[in-house]
Order: C-alpha cells, then structure tokens, then sequence
C-alpha cells in the first residue's frame, strides 16, 4: 500500500523521513483547547508552570480544531455534548490524535447512566487512555508520552 | 517613575528559580493519602491473603472489580481457609481509586499502591489480571499453589503467629 507499493522498498530514505515526520510531530503536538469536567483542572495545572506542557512543545492550545493536532477529552462526555465532540474531531486536520483522559471519558466510570456516553470510543478513535479519577498531571503526562511513543512507531508505509 | 516600579517586579522573577519539575526525570513527592494500582498482599509464608469472597467486588461504586472464587484443597492451597480466588480482574479504565475495596477487605488482602504510570493505548490492557495485580513472594518461599499439611489452615483468618 502507498509509496511502497508504487516505488518499492526504498529503505533508508523512508526510515530518514520517519524519523524526521514523527520528530516534528511529537515536538510540536499542539491540544485543543478543550475541558469537560474535572479531568480539565487537572490538565490546567499540567499546563502550569511546574509541570509547564511546553517542554513537550504543547504549550499552545488552539482554541480552534483546524489548528490543533491532539484532542484531549477530559472528563465525561454526556449524550448531549457527544455530537460535538464529534464535530470537534472532524474539523480537525490529520494527522490528529485522541487521548481519553480519566475513567468518564475512557468508559464511563461511575456514570453508568442514561446521560453519559459509556466511554468516548463510542463515538472517536482514541490513540491512548489514561486512568484516574481524575488524573494526576504526572498520569496525563505519562499519556502523553506513551503517545509520543505510539506516534513515533508510525511509519509513512502505514499512511502514504 | 511608575515604569520602574513596574518592572521592579518583572525583574524579581526574572531572576527567581524556575519552579518546573522535569517529570519523567524528577517528580514531586505525592500526598500521603494518594492511591494508585492496586496490589494483592501475601502473608509471609507465600500464601494470598485474598480469600475470593467478594466483598470488594461488592464496595466497588465503579463495578471495576470481578472476583471468581474457587474451592482450595490441601494438595493445592492457595489461601487459607475454604476459598480463594481463582480470577480477580481489576478494570483500571473502570476504577477510580477510591480505596473503598481496601477498606471493605477482611483479610487486608487488597492494598492500592503508589505507582501512578496508568495509561494504555488498547483498553484491553487497562484490565488488570491477578497474575499482574499480586505481589511476588518473598525470596525463598514457595509461591502459591502449595501442598501443606491437611488440617493447618482451616481458618480464613489464620491463627499464625503475628499474620502479617
């Protein structure tokens, strides 16, 4: 599928290029700027100074999904909001990914209720999952960068 | 005059610690009463403390917790007493670290930790089995299933000596 097929194995300049695809887009993965509950506080005070998101090039949260490469869902998402996130997702431009933060986001948690969506991967793909009720900054960090890790695994063979 | 009164303050910080903790390297002490995964204990001669009753299953207000128990025989002693358990999955997804399955345990069998590294990329790894969730034994004492003398632990709280 993709380059491969059409111009056969080209070996060191699509590893060359992978490595320096995913390099700029772990070192600028930029969030929307995006809170649901109190999963959002949380990822607030990661976006503060002492744990300051812009180590990781993230200090930027686009208040609009075109200019955003990350969603992150913090907190519960009722039926309600559901077709907005939804939207928010598909506005975004590839390549873009999904972190559900928090166990609402991730499955519901304790609403198991008519209101709430049993977890968003109902209704979006979600790259990583990150548990607590809610998060410590440090357990959203470490999402963040199991991300990084899963999006430096990507190779332009799966995509292009 | 009012400018440099101003700029008095930019540059008190300027020249103050940054205060950012560079997480994967350093981090910073967590609460006393901060909970994170869960372990399952042993008593000190390689035996579970977890007797399958439930109970935590029960306590769970996030129906995290499945708890399967089976029949423990003296050729093949996993816990003291009648019971124990032969599948305890925890969803960690599902759990919210209350910590009421601590307190809701008879046997302190189930004890949430303090490791924090919690995030999964498929939602099948978020289920936590008991072979991941139980602790180690002790070196030099043989882990569980055990044969033991028949009539020794008949209780599910031992009477050893100091149970820990």
């Amino acid at each position: 599928m993709g380059v491969t097929s059409k111009l056969g194995n080209l070996g060191v300049v699509t590893t060359t290029l992978d490595q320096a695809v995913n390099w700029a887009r772990t070192g600028a993965m930029w969030p929307l700027l995006f809170g649901l509950a109190c999963c959002a506080i949380e990822y607030m005070s990661t976006q503060c100074s002492h744990y300051d998101l812009s180590r990781f090039g993230m200090e930027l949260n686009r208040a609009t999904p075109r200019q955003a490469d990350l969603l992150i869902v913090s907190g519960r998402v009722t039926r309600k909001m559901a077709p907005v996130v939804r939207q928010l997702y598909d506005q975004m431009a590839d390549p873009k990914w999904v972190i559900s933060m928090g166990d609402c986001a991730s499955c519901g948690g304790v609403y198991n209720n008519y209101a709430v969506v049993q977890g968003v991967d109902e209704i979006i793909p979600v790259d990583v999952y990150v548990a607590g009720c809610p998060p410590r900054p440090e357990q959203l960090l470490h999402g963040i960068l199991t991300l990084h890790q899963k999006v430096q695994s990507e190779t332009i063979a799966d995509w292009a | 005059m009012n400018l440099i009164r101003g700029f008095q303050t930019t540059f008190k910080h300027v020249l103050e610690e940054p205060v950012t903790i560079q997480y994967p390297e350093e981090m910073r002490p967590f609460k006393e009463r901060f909970k994170g995964r869960h372990e399952l204990k042993r008593y000190d001669n390689g035996l579970e403390k977890c007797i399958g009753c439930a109970l935590c299953a029960a306590a769970c207000p996030a129906d995290a917790i499945w708890v399967e128990a089976a029949e423990n025989t003296d050729e093949e002693r996993f816990s003291p007493g009648e019971r124990y358990a032969k599948t305890y999955e925890i969803n960690m997804l599902r759990c919210i670290f209350c910590g009421y399955c601590e307190d809701a345990c008879p046997t302190e069998a189930i004890v949430l930790t303090r490791e924090h590294r919690l995030s999964f990329t498929d939602r099948r790894d978020a289920i936590y089995t008991k072979e991941m969730l139980i602790e180690a034994p002790t070196e030099g004492v043989e882990a569980t299933p055990q044969q033991v003398e028949p009539g020794k632990y008949t209780r599910s709280i031992p009477d050893m000596e100091d149970a820990k």
